[in-house]
């Protein structure tokens, strides 16, 4: 192979003069888990919204939430990065999208609305699937004991829901640490944009794209044992936990 | 609200938009799904093989993959495919793959693991005893997957089989990053060249949006009808 490896390159002064590649390569980390724990906390709140309203006893609730996880289950994440990104500040009046678009830190917003929809709905599921995976029993003894139904999702159904979809949940979390790279595409300068960067500055592809897949596995690692250190101390005894499924 | 908005340029390039970026989006899609269902049954047998080694492979693979943004996969294949051509055929350069080739075998490797923790899943669905009774009929280990449990898992799966099919059909639309006239690349360039972002990503994302909602409603009827069968 006529290819020349490097391995110094990540000491080697960065372009933009702020340190190493290396540190360049950490600021990216930085953006990616960022923007990721932002995404997540809008995505847990909407996801848990969205899932309760499913199960209500209320038909056109039901329809709604459907209609609102069909609408971001069947586009691709990128093209809804695009239409959050150049669609939406087009269609609303003049005044708002020259805000938006002038806005400091666009991409960062955008890739945090974006993945939080995107990811909302997939907690959505879940959140629906943990509620009614319960006995129905629970629910009915909620409201024998005089709980009114926020109440009674409030304190019996949501706290044994979240602890059973808690290894599905770390799937997603995991996912959504992954996709952020996605938002590369509206210049987002997280982990994999700054990796794209470093490799068209210095042409060691391999070192570049190395380093970055150790370290999207270090954090896959991490985020892990913590997830099942956080899974043994909330676990119900008695109960077998769900077990996790794929996608991405 | 749409007043200045012209859609016309859908009118104008609908024919490039179908039958150079559709077309690549398919083609890409159903090789991938093929592929990696292949592949993916591979790695899911020998994740249950009691050769312990094997096994142990096939799951840190399967494991690594899942754990890289599809995004680092596709930028990694695009410069790397050369070189391990180059290592194959025993050339003294790095062997020039055409852009649809690289996205093919990126996305073949990269579902198959996705496929791989389905097929597991539908292998382990099926009862012990049926492996038991076909070897007791006298067959071998290919003969009694083959004919036996294979069929069995695959006919439980397909519902999950196609919803990843879904997905990956989706996943397409990230080979944009790479500039591929795959549908999504097709309607950017239409639109970067006529200045219409507006109409063309809504096109994009409404022609998504149908094709990938009437596949799941099919994958949904299926579902129900094999649940029937059972």
């Amino acid at each position: 192979m006529n290819y020349k490896w490097n391995w110094g390159i990540f000491w080697a002064d960065n372009p933009e003069g702020s340190g190493t590649f290396f540190s360049t390569l950490i600021s990216g980390l930085g953006w990616t888990l960022g923007t990721a724990l932002c995404a997540w906390t809008m995505a847990l709140l909407l996801g848990t919204v969205v899932g309760v309203v499913r199960t209500m006893p209320k038909p056109w609730l039901v329809r709604l939430g459907n209609a609102y996880v069909e609408l971001f289950r069947n586009i691709p994440l990128l093209v809804q990065m695009f239409l959050w990104f150049f669609v939406l500040p087009e269609l609303l009046p003049v005044r708002w999208g020259d805000a938006l678009k002038q806005m400091p830190n666009a991409p960062f917003f955008t890739a945090v609305v974006c993945l939080g929809c995107f990811t909302s709905v997939r907690i959505a599921e879940q959140v629906k699937a943990g509620i009614q995976s319960l006995p129905r029993g629970q629910a009915m003894a909620g409201t024998a004991l005089g709980l009114t139904l926020p109440a009674t999702y409030r304190y019996v159904l949501l706290p044994q829901a979240f602890r059973i979809i808690l290894p599905p949940l770390t799937s997603e979390f995991l996912n959504i640490i992954k996709n952020t790279s996605v938002a590369l595409t509206v210049g987002l300068m997280e982990l994999t944009a700054r990796t794209r960067a470093m490799q068209e500055y210095t042409f060691q592809v391999f070192e570049a794209f190395a380093a970055a897949t150790v370290i999207y596995l270090l954090v896959n690692l991490v985020v892990v044992q913590g997830m099942r250190r956080l899974e043994r101390r909330v676990a119900v005894p008695g109960l077998i936990a769900g077990s996790a499924t794929g996608g991405h | 609200m749409f007043s200045q908005f012209d859609f016309n340029v859908i009118e104008r390039s609908w024919h490039y938009l179908f039958f150079t970026g559709m077309a690549f989006t398919l083609q890409l899609t159903l090789l991938a799904m093929s592929g990696g269902i292949v592949l993916g049954t591979l790695l899911a047998l020998a994740r249950l093989s009691s050769f312990r080694v094997l096994s142990m492979v096939a799951g840190a693979y399967v494991n690594f993959m899942r754990g890289i943004p599809l995004i680092l996969v596709i930028f990694w294949f695009y410069f790397l495919v050369p070189y391990i051509g180059q290592w194959v055929t025993g050339a003294d350069q790095p062997v020039r793959v055409g852009a649809f080739a690289s996205c093919l075998i990126t996305f073949i490797l990269f579902e198959a693991c996705y496929y791989c923790e389905i097929m597991r899943a539908g292998i382990q669905s099926i009862p012990r005893g049926q492996v038991a009774a076909g070897y007791a009929l006298g067959l071998n280990y290919w003969q009694c997957m083959g004919n036996v449990v294979l069929p069995q898992a695959f006919r439980n799966m397909a519902p999950l089989l196609l919803t990843q099919t879904i997905v990956l059909f989706q996943d397409v639309s990230l080979v944009y990053v790479l500039s591929m006239p795959d549908f999504l690349g097709a309607a950017s360039k239409v639109a970067q060249r006529d200045g219409r972002l507006v109409e063309m990503y809504l096109f994009v994302a409404v022609v998504y949006f149908v094709m990938s909602y009437a596949l799941s409603s099919l994958v949904k009827r299926l579902e129900s009808r094999i649940a029937i069968i059972r």
